[in-house]
């Protein structure tokens, strides 16, 4: 999942990146081929250059080679609101076949069975980025028909345009984008050796299928000795 | 109306000035956190507090887990990097020990919310929240039409709290503060107060301009106090790193009701507790 996000980056891109894959995937980007790619953190860092990968989004290593630091409401109201994210990294708890996301509670609101953490930045993200890429683990607990809770809108999910390959949800198993007619989720590749009746069973709705459905590239020697080398940096440090 | 800023210990700041049922800011986005201060709230007490913060989060889940908390007005819940709080989760799960309150918002309303508290104006305008469940429960969110274009924007209420408790880098003698590096919402959350309490990891005689500094004078603020590492397990930039492992440790200290209360009875609410020094985890 990570080297399918850290392929979706184009060089020059500017990336709103979180914690934890999205973060090794733009890191890993910027190691391969799109080594200009300009990471943007919701804690006020822009231009930031992570020696290791940091275990929070206000760790000190982030702040300390970024091209500037700018306070959080500066962060979201001119930097996130005012357009300037190319590409916006998002997680999930729930997501359904419009895209929608829940992050905020697994059940009803108010005797939630899971009290999920909330929405964070991840609406404006949904909202004002140039397009979003969501990384999920396909299972059908995720992949509902419906959000208990719709924390950001997927209808924001934007299609391709200027070169750029548009909104996906990566997962273990393939990718899926918004169709281009209605902005449905469609299954548009599978990862070398996952089945389609694999992601079918962990889909929770009756999944579109693109035609012709492809095959995600084999990872590559370079790509995993990156991969590994990036993580080797964070344990030592 | 200009304040005092002047330098004296946390306690007697917090004394002053904090009183049970009060609505206290502590912030700090991921950096700079009040901890050191916040143990001092629950040190002396105090209950039944309106608490926000953009990020609720080991702070929050020791204030909530040990039910000083009436309210949590908030925008992220988690423990960065790690997982879910579990102490916010058993009160909103199991209303352990007691249920809470919450009123949630998106980082970008809550930080537009100070935004206004800080400007003295009644709400605070973003685009956003539209399509999404959030303000079916929340009564401080509205929507409005641009009186110049007709667009459908929302408006968020203001957040004015009766008390800001912020961690900074310096201060000096006149209790003029500085703090640099990542600076969250901290300068809105203190304009937007009634009063405000710093604390500082050191004092100096005088303050060197540095650039991108965010300078707090000391006619904004009510209190200033030396405590050193106040922001453990958070940090300071250019005085210490986050201490990532004790992060990790909370996951497994605050799962357990237990286990959570025999350490926070040991670390932070006995009386030989030491205030800003990093305390050994279990």
């Amino acid at each position: 999942m990570t080297i399918g996000a850290a392929r979706e980056l184009l060089d020059g891109e500017v990336v709103l990146v979180g914690v934890g894959p999205p973060n090794a995937a733009a890191n890993l980007a910027r190691r391969l081929d799109a080594p200009g790619c300009v990471l943007v953190y919701e804690s006020g860092a822009i231009g930031a250059r992570p020696q290791r990968l940091p275990l929070s989004i206000g760790d000190d290593d982030l702040a300390a080679g970024a091209q500037d630091l700018v306070s959080v409401p500066e962060m979201f109201n001119y930097w996130i609101g005012g357009g300037r994210i190319d590409v916006g990294f998002l997680g999930a708890s729930q997501i359904d076949r419009f895209g929608n996301i829940n992050t905020t509670t697994i059940g009803d609101y108010d005797k939630p069975k899971v009290r999920l953490p909330g929405a964070g930045g991840a609406p404006e993200i949904a909202r004002s980025a140039g397009r979003v890429i969501v990384l999920l683990r396909h299972s059908p607990r995720s992949f509902v028909g419906e959000v208990d809770f719709v924390t950001s809108v997927g209808r924001e999910l934007d299609g391709a345009s200027n070169g750029a390959p548009g909104s996906a949800v990566i997962t273990d198993l393939g990718i899926l984008r918004p169709s281009p007619d209605d902005g449905e989720l469609e299954l548009v590749a599978l990862h070398p050796g996952v089945e389609l009746a694999d992601v079918r069973e962990a889909t929770g709705w009756p999944l579109r299928v693109r035609d012709p459905l492809e095959v995600t590239e084999p990872v590559t020697e370079r790509e995993l000795t990156e991969l590994r080398a990036l993580r080797v940096s964070s344990e030592e440090d | 109306m200009r304040k005092a800023g002047s330098i004296q210990p946390l306690p007697e700041a917090v004394a002053a000035l904090v009183r049970d049922g009060s609505f206290v800011s502590l912030e700090g986005f991921t950096h700079l956190i009040p901890f050191a201060a916040g143990h001092e709230l629950l040190r002396q007490g105090l209950t039944d507090l309106t608490v926000v913060r953009l990020t609720p989060d080991v702070l929050f889940d020791q204030m909530i887990g040990l039910g000083r908390v009436q309210r949590v007005i908030f925008s992220y819940g988690g423990n960065p990097g790690v997982g879910s709080l579990h102490r916010f989760r058993d009160a909103v799960e199991h209303g352990w020990p007691r249920p809470i309150e919450l009123l949630e918002h998106s980082h970008a309303g809550l930080a537009n919310a100070y935004v206004a508290g800080a400007s003295n104006l009644p709400f605070g305008l973003l685009r956003g929240y539209a399509g999404t469940d959030l303000p079916e429960h929340n009564d401080d969110v509205a929507f409005i039409d641009c009186p110049f274009t007709g667009e459908k924007l929302t408006a968020v209420r203001a957040i004015n709290p009766d008390v800001t408790i912020i961690h900074a880098q310096q201060a000096d003698r006149q209790g003029n503060v500085q703090l640099w590096g990542l600076s969250g919402v901290q300068k809105e959350a203190v304009l937007a107060a009634r009063h405000a309490i710093v604390t500082v990891e050191e004092v100096v005689e005088e303050l060197a301009p540095r650039p991108r500094a965010v300078v707090l004078p000391a006619w904004v603020l009510d209190a200033v106090c030396h405590v050193p590492n106040g922001a453990w397990p958070s940090y300071a930039a250019d005085f210490s790193v986050r201490d990532n492992g004790f992060y990790s440790e909370w996951d497994a200290i605050s799962r357990d009701r237990d286990r959570f209360t025999q350490w926070m009875e040991d670390n932070v609410l006995a009386a030989d507790a030491p205030v800003g020094a990093p305390v050994a985890a279990q």
